[in-house]
């Protein structure tokens, strides 16, 4: 069974061993033909690429298309670069590369203003893919009045740009049936997150990633029979603690880092919480089924999403967040990152590291970016900090 | 006695430069006196509002931008980074905050302490930055949504349910800001207040709009990026107040003398260009001469479109619904700002055209995303869409380690080596 294959046999990889699963998974998640997306396609049926954080995936997923994230890949440049200035992430550009070789097949594209590049995006797409491409513009300013019932409203107004996309109406109960799909997803994801918390020398950071990530590629159907068949096998192992330090990563909210990396990172700390492809999850709680599902997913976001950088909430100040989600995963240590030239996150380190100074919480500050190769020098200053820490 | 020319022309530049000193020294006397200010930037300034309270503005970006200018910014970039923030951020907000970190220290003066930071998103570094006043002076900041085009084809049209759903969110959003603003200042609301102001930027606006029309005569009649530059300053930082209006319906009457008497801005004007970005304002006069020095000279800047926050439109506000109306007014006006910078290509086109310009300087700069990010991509389209010669340059408008004088000089020379050749081989043509 191959993961480069035009499909993944989500039942077949369900039933080997858990470490041969992973590494299906894991190939699959490094090939950069996103295969899964092309056999979606083949069959018929539509793909809307919705760039990092933010996106309510029930949209697109109710209008019977596969929602996938855009976020970038480890490839080379051959037709993005000239299309824009020097200055910026990785993210941007490899994105829009394989939106151009052909290798993401989408028909719509929305990107929204998490940075000042990538709210460019829709701009960017629109002169040169001949799909329709816009911005979602979330709120920026949770705490008015008049938050929810405009963000009720742009969600329908996006939801009827999908509907002229995907050639059909979506009715309410196809609302619901997403939203109920999405939040089994999310409880999934809280069970995967909870065994990094708990027992996180079962589930080192750069597997967990794996399982989350392909939730960016798959069905969402598909992605939840793949974690109810795989997290009771985490739970089963009988991996032993080591003698890491518990830490949480920030910093991999929008370009991810390299697997490698996290690799690196997974031999020498225990990543009990992070904040990597957090608009995966980013709902930190279940969307009311009750509910009118827009004004749902509206009140979600506005009450029940995770902080990141590129979202400003009064009542969620970022470098408290980060403390919280410390302290939550008792933590001893944080790994702050930032994407190379990510202005949010790189402005975010400066908070992040003020406030842990106050609190006298060790860190490790470093940059990446996805396409990096070399970690040598990243492992000896990671495995100093550790020492550091062990040996205080 | 001085002639009517000698009267008139020049005196925008003149009045402008004292007008921004008198500023800056009311804004030095205030923090002397210890008197707060609210913190704003140029798109979405809501100085309509703040003026209603008699608030002391300051635009951080101007400040930043004036130790560029004053050849004094990398002392401030340099400490910003040993305080932790990364070369790779805007230099605006680094500049801003070492002034912070010194106390309000500026070459112009010193700048008061903020009691209020107003953030839009008419650029995700304006909620950073503000970010940063309300740790560091742990004080109240308003985010203001002011939602943008959703595409390439524009936003909304005004009436629709669309829009509507954005005026009347930005509506109740300004309201919360009245009642921040009654609370922080212990004062009530003047609704007359706000007419009065309003009425003011209503005049600023419709002048605003006539001279960058004006500017479409042959010869120019003022250089958009040096002379420009200044007018912006004192449209931002007196938006609202009698003496801003006041001021450019002088302009008005400036450039339509100009323009009557067919006086241009430089003897002999070669070239006209349009400039796309943010200013090189480390070697600000020195950027400008590598163009006059050839007869080019820049009759248009999307600099002027979108940092003024929208102005160029010339919307008038309603007076007899205030609120309603200023909520209409800034969505309209900022979102057009934010078309000038991510959904541009129809705009430039069109500018092409309407000031027959025979070229485009495109400036990305280091520091600002939200202008550079796509516009190698939007010189392509252009290019495909008109023949015009286009120059791409990139440097910083803050940071001098980035702008290199030298490879800026020769690019801009085989930029009008090209306009040369190709005004050459176009008579040769037609000959």
């Amino acid at each position: 069974m191959s993961a480069t294959a035009t499909t993944f046999d989500v039942a077949g990889v369900s039933t080997l061993p858990l470490d041969a699963a992973l590494g299906e998974c894991r190939d699959l998640l490094e090939d950069p033909s996103f295969p899964t997306v092309h056999a979606w396609k083949e069959s018929g049926r539509k793909v809307l690429g919705h760039f990092q954080v933010y996106f309510p995936e029930e949209l697109a997923h109710a209008a019977g298309m596969l929602p996938v994230k855009v976020r970038g890949a480890p490839v080379e440049m051959r037709l993005a670069d000239s299309h824009f200035g020097s200055y910026l992430c990785s993210i941007l550009r490899s994105s829009l590369e394989v939106a151009l070789d052909g290798r993401l097949p989408l028909d719509m594209f929305v990107t929204h203003p998490i940075c000042d590049s990538a709210r460019n995006l829709a701009g960017v797409w629109n002169r040169n893919l001949p799909y329709p491409s816009q911005i979602l513009y979330l709120p920026q300013n949770a705490n008015s009045a008049g938050t929810a019932p405009y963000l009720r409203d742009e969600y329908a107004r996006l939801l009827g740009d999908i509907e002229a996309v995907a050639g059909r109406r979506v009715t309410e109960p196809d609302l619901q049936r997403s939203v109920a799909v999405f939040n089994e997803n999310r409880r999934l994801l809280r069970e995967v997150y909870a065994i990094k918390r708990t027992t996180p020398w079962l589930l080192p950071v750069d597997e967990a990633y794996v399982l989350v990530a392909l939730g960016a590629l798959l069905p969402r159907e598909e992605h939840n029979t793949l974690l109810r068949a795989l997290v009771p096998q985490i739970r089963a192992r009988t991996t032993r603690p080591q003698d890491k330090i518990r830490v949480i990563l920030e910093g991999g909210f929008c370009e991810q880092p390299p697997l490698d990396l996290l690799s690196v990172i997974a031999q020498s700390c225990y990543v009990v919480d992070d904040d990597l492809l957090i608009g995966l999850r980013y709902l930190t709680r279940d969307v009311n089924e009750a509910l009118d599902p827009l004004a749902a997913l509206a009140e979600a976001y506005l009450d029940g999403s995770s902080y990141s950088p590129v979202q400003h909430d009064t009542r969620k100040p970022k470098e408290h967040m980060l403390l919280e989600r410390l302290h939550g995963a008792g933590a001893q240590a944080a790994i702050i990152a930032a994407a190379k030239m990510c202005e949010p996150g790189l402005d975010e380190q400066v908070a992040y590291t003020k406030a842990l100074d106050e609190a006298h919480i060790p860190y490790f500050v470093t940059e990446f970016e996805e396409k990096m190769s070399g970690f040598d020098q990243l492992q000896l200053q990671l495995e100093t900090f550790v020492e550091s820490i062990l040996f205080d | 006695m001085p002639t009517t020319e000698q009267a008139i022309v020049g005196r925008g530049a003149q009045e402008g430069a004292q007008l921004m000193r008198e500023w800056f020294a009311r804004l030095d006397a205030a923090a002397e006196r210890g008197e707060p200010a609210a913190y704003v930037f140029v798109m979405g300034s809501l100085a309509e509002i703040l003026r209603a309270f008699d608030m002391h503005l300051v635009f951080p970006e101007i400040n930043a931008l004036q130790t560029a200018v004053r050849h004094v910014a990398h002392e401030y970039l340099g400490a910003a980074e040993d305080y932790g923030y990364s070369p790779d951020v805007c230099g605006y907000v680094k500049a801003d905050v070492a002034m912070q970190l010194q106390g309000g220290k500026h070459p112009m003066g010193r700048i008061p302490k903020p009691a209020l930071a107003l953030a839009t998103n008419a650029c995700n570094t304006y909620v950073k930055w503000a970010e940063f006043w309300e740790r560091y002076y742990k004080i109240p900041m308003v985010t203001l949504d002011i939602p943008g085009s959703r595409s390439a084809d524009g936003g909304a049209a005004r009436g629709t349910p669309a829009f509507e759903s954005d005026r009347r969110y930005l509506e109740i959003q300004l309201r919360e800001l009245i009642a921040s603003c009654e609370q922080i200042t212990g004062r009530m609301f003047d609704l007359e207040r706000l007419r009065e102001v309003l009425g003011y930027t209503n005049r600023m606006a419709a002048a605003w709009q006539r001279i960058l029309e004006l500017n479409q005569a042959r010869p120019a009649l003022f250089n958009a990026l040096v002379d420009g530059t200044i007018y912006l300053g004192v449209l931002n930082a007196l938006r609202g107040t009698r003496e801003g209006a006041e001021y450019f319906e002088r302009l008005v009457e400036e450039m339509e003398y100009k323009s009557a008497q067919g006086m241009g801005t430089i003897a002999e004007e070669q070239y006209r260009l349009l400039f796309v970005g943010v200013p090189c304002y480390p070697i600000f006069r020195r950027f400008h001469e590598m163009f006059a020095d050839r007869g080019g000279v820049f009759v248009a800047s999307s600099y002027l479109w979108f940092a003024a926050g929208g102005l160029d439109l010339g919307f008038q506000y309603d007076l007899s619904r205030p609120v309603e109306s200023l909520a209409e007014g800034v969505l309209v006006g900022v979102r057009h700002a934010g078309d000038a910078m991510l959904f541009h290509d129809r705009s430039l086109i069109e500018q092409v055209d309407l000031f027959q310009a025979d070229g485009i300087v495109y400036h990305p700069v280091k520091s600002c995303r939200t202008v550079s990010t796509s516009l190698a991509g939007s010189r392509k389209a252009i290019m495909k869409a008109r023949d015009v010669q286009c120059l791409f340059i990139e440097s910083d408008m803050m940071d001098r380690r980035v702008v290199s004088e030298a490879q800026l000089k020769n690019r801009i020379d085989a930029f009008f080596e090209g306009l040369d050749s190709r005004r050459l081989r176009t008579a040769a043509a037609t000959a």
